[in-house]
């Protein structure tokens, strides 16, 4: 195994779990899965900004002891990101979840294929 | 600095905070916000535009206390404050325009909520135009996109419910890729505001290191983007999207929304990547293959459709073909005629939505092209309206859209190898155009009955309808708000068809300074 592969092991995994996500928010039919692949690839990329953000030896953002000296603490912007997007993301998830409710309440399923065919034959009854 | 410096992000900041008032107010009270804002902003926008035409340059606008590499920015220039009012013009033109529909079709306790989202998709259109930082510009893009998933879902039909959840798991989709690529380029740059970010692109560049880690920036990001704005082959989402929302709102997401995102895109283009690498990415040569391809699909798609929504929806598909074939060409004179053809498209999209309810309202609320024949004589503003935006999809000269076929076509020569590729999917498209336009507008001007068209109008005033067996009652006649908002769509596709000149100066002026 090569060294900078151990090197970035956070990194590795959030992409491979960006590829999760990804691929299960586009492909998976069940919506409930769709929306925890969307959390799922979000997530991965908040592992990969705090994994960055990350300095081996220091300590958390917040000045302590009046420290001022910048080489004492990590990066704090990836972690400011990171929260932004969580807000960002936690919104996201409400929507489609508030949207996933009322297609069951009124399709009476989670499979958007099969809402999509009683979306279609329900709409052929009026014509 | 001069007070009017303050003002791209005041229109942003009113913006938000008529959505956030509107909350706690009644319909009509959350529409009249709504209307103020979107002119108020607009006004706003036009100050900056010509505060930057005069003082010839652009200014950034430092956030808070932070100076530049760590605090937050907004940008204006000539192309922002243009993008800015014509946005705003066509926003304020649909809301007006769709105004009786919007309280027809949305239930009255949910008024407020779709001017609520109305303003906030101004907000972040705004943003997404005047912003300099790149996280902001992801915060935004989300903003838009909660914006325009609420419009989608407003009139609660079955339809529009499915179109809502489509375009959120599109967007999504678009929205992880962004911000996966804004990551990278935080790593590899350590920046988020564009122009540092630039300069540190241009060393890394230049010492030939992370060659890999920004190429795939650079596709993430345009990727992404372009499943946000519908290119080709991520387009799937459009035509139910499009086409069974209120009219505003179809008006707004077709003719705004995804506009928004590629001008976020030519941003990042030109103020963090550099137009140079850019082109040797040979991202770009992507965009170009999929913009010819959205150009013939979207157009062919459109012919098949039997239903005058979903027929412009799919001519929406193609129309974005063109500004990413645009884009995909390469060269300033390709980019320019995409900002063209974003405006013009933009208002002319409008106004088709727009114009088309005028019609079917006319027709018995029915949408297909049987049930439209001869609506042009029962609606004939509607009518007229719907023949200009036709007209100018179609590339009639005089019109907006005349320009932007002619801008492809003349940027083309300057790219000899796409050169060819581009001419004739221009031609090619313009016919099918031509092909799906022209066979509605016939429809929509034949009589309906055998005899002349006096006996028709006759037939009309005594209220037996206009097409045989259905029996329409007399048109009710068009809202005056539309009627305003259809002859000022009509003037705006006049003005950017026949005084293009200084608009494509402005735009080549404020491409040079994006530089």
């Amino acid at each position: 195994m090569s060294p900078t592969l151990m090197l970035n092991l956070e990194e590795e995994v959030s992409m491979v779990l960006f590829g999760v996500g990804f691929t299960m928010l586009l492909l998976h039919r069940n919506l409930i899965k769709k929306i925890m692949g969307m959390n799922i690839m979000d997530t991965a990329v908040y592992l990969f900004l705090a994994a960055k953000g990350y300095i081996e030896g220091r300590g958390v953002p917040i000045m302590t002891d009046g420290v001022q000296d910048a080489s004492a603490y990590i990066n704090p912007v990836p972690s400011g990101l990171v929260l932004t997007g969580i807000v960002v993301s936690v919104s996201t998830t409400a929507l489609m979840l508030a949207l996933t409710i009322r297609l069951y309440e009124r399709y009476h399923s989670l499979d958007l294929d099969r809402i999509l065919i009683s979306m279609k034959m329900e709409e052929e009854e009026q014509l | 600095m001069s007070f009017v410096q303050n003002f791209p992000f005041f229109s942003i900041i009113i913006a938000m905070f008529s959505g956030i008032v509107s909350s706690v107010l009644s319909g009509k009270k959350a529409r009249a916000v709504s209307i103020t804002a979107i002119t108020v902003t607009t006004v706003l926008s036009a100050c900056v535009l010509a505060f930057c035409l005069r003082t010839g340059q652009s200014y950034t606008y430092m956030m808070g206390h932070f100076p530049a590499p760590w605090g937050n920015e907004i940008r204006a220039g000539v192309l922002e404050g243009l993008t800015a009012v014509l946005f705003g013009v066509v926003m304020f033109l649909s809301v007006v325009g769709g105004l009786h529909y919007t309280e027809e079709d949305v239930e009255p306790s949910k008024q407020n909520l779709f001017y609520i989202m109305i303003d906030l998709m101004l907000s972040s259109l705004l943003a997404l135009i005047y912003t300099n930082d790149l996280f902001t510009a992801y915060v935004f893009v989300e903003i838009n996109t909660i914006a325009g998933c609420g419009l989608i879902m407003m009139s609660q039909t079955g339809r529009s419910l499915t179109a809502a959840i489509r375009y959120m798991v599109m967007s999504s989709l678009g929205s992880g890729l962004f911000l996966i690529g804004l990551s990278l380029l935080y790593d590899v740059t350590g920046q988020l505001l564009m122009s540092p970010a630039k300069e540190a692109v241009a060393r890394i560049v230049a010492d030939g290191s992370y060659q890999i880690p920004l190429l795939v920036i650079v596709a993430v990001v345009s990727v992404g983007l372009a499943i946000k704005s519908g290119l080709f082959p991520f387009h799937y989402w459009i035509p139910d999207t499009y086409g069974y929302a209120t009219p505003t709102a179809s008006a707004v997401l077709s003719g705004l929304v995804s506009k928004g995102y590629i001008f976020l895109l030519i941003k990042f283009f030109y103020r963090v990547i550099g137009t140079e690498n850019a082109v040797h990415s040979h991202i770009i040569n992507a965009l170009f293959v999929f913009g010819v391809a959205g150009m013939m699909f979207g157009s062919l798609r459109a012919i098949m459709q039997t239903d005058t929504r979903k027929m412009i929806a799919y001519s929406s598909v193609a129309q974005i073909g063109y500004i990413y074939m645009g884009i995909g060409l390469g060269t300033q004179a390709g980019m320019i005629a995409a900002i063209f053809h974003i405006f013009s498209h933009g208002a002319t999209k409008a106004l088709l939505f727009i114009s088309c309810v005028g019609l079917y309202k006319a027709s018995g609320d029915r949408t297909d092209f049987l049930a439209l024949r001869g609506s042009g004589y029962r609606n004939r503003l509607a009518g007229a309206g719907f023949l200009i935006g036709a007209l100018s999809m179609v590339g009639f000269p005089m019109l907006a859209g005349f320009i932007s076929k002619l801008l492809f076509a003349t940027s083309a020569f300057a790219s000899p190898h796409k050169m060819l590729i581009t001419l004739i999917a221009l031609a090619v498209s313009t016919v099918l155009n031509a092909i799906y336009f022209l066979r509605l507008l016939i429809g929509l001007y034949r009589p309906t009955k055998s005899g002349s068209f006096a006996e028709m109008e006759q037939a009309e005033q005594s209220g037996r309808g206009g097409t045989a067996g259905s029996g329409f009652a007399a048109p009710a006649a068009n809202p005056w708000t539309m009627r305003i908002a259809i002859v000022c769509f009509i003037i705006l596709n006049l003005i950017l068809g026949l005084f293009s000149q200084p608009i494509v100066r402005a735009i080549t002026d404020g491409l040079a300074m994006f530089g």
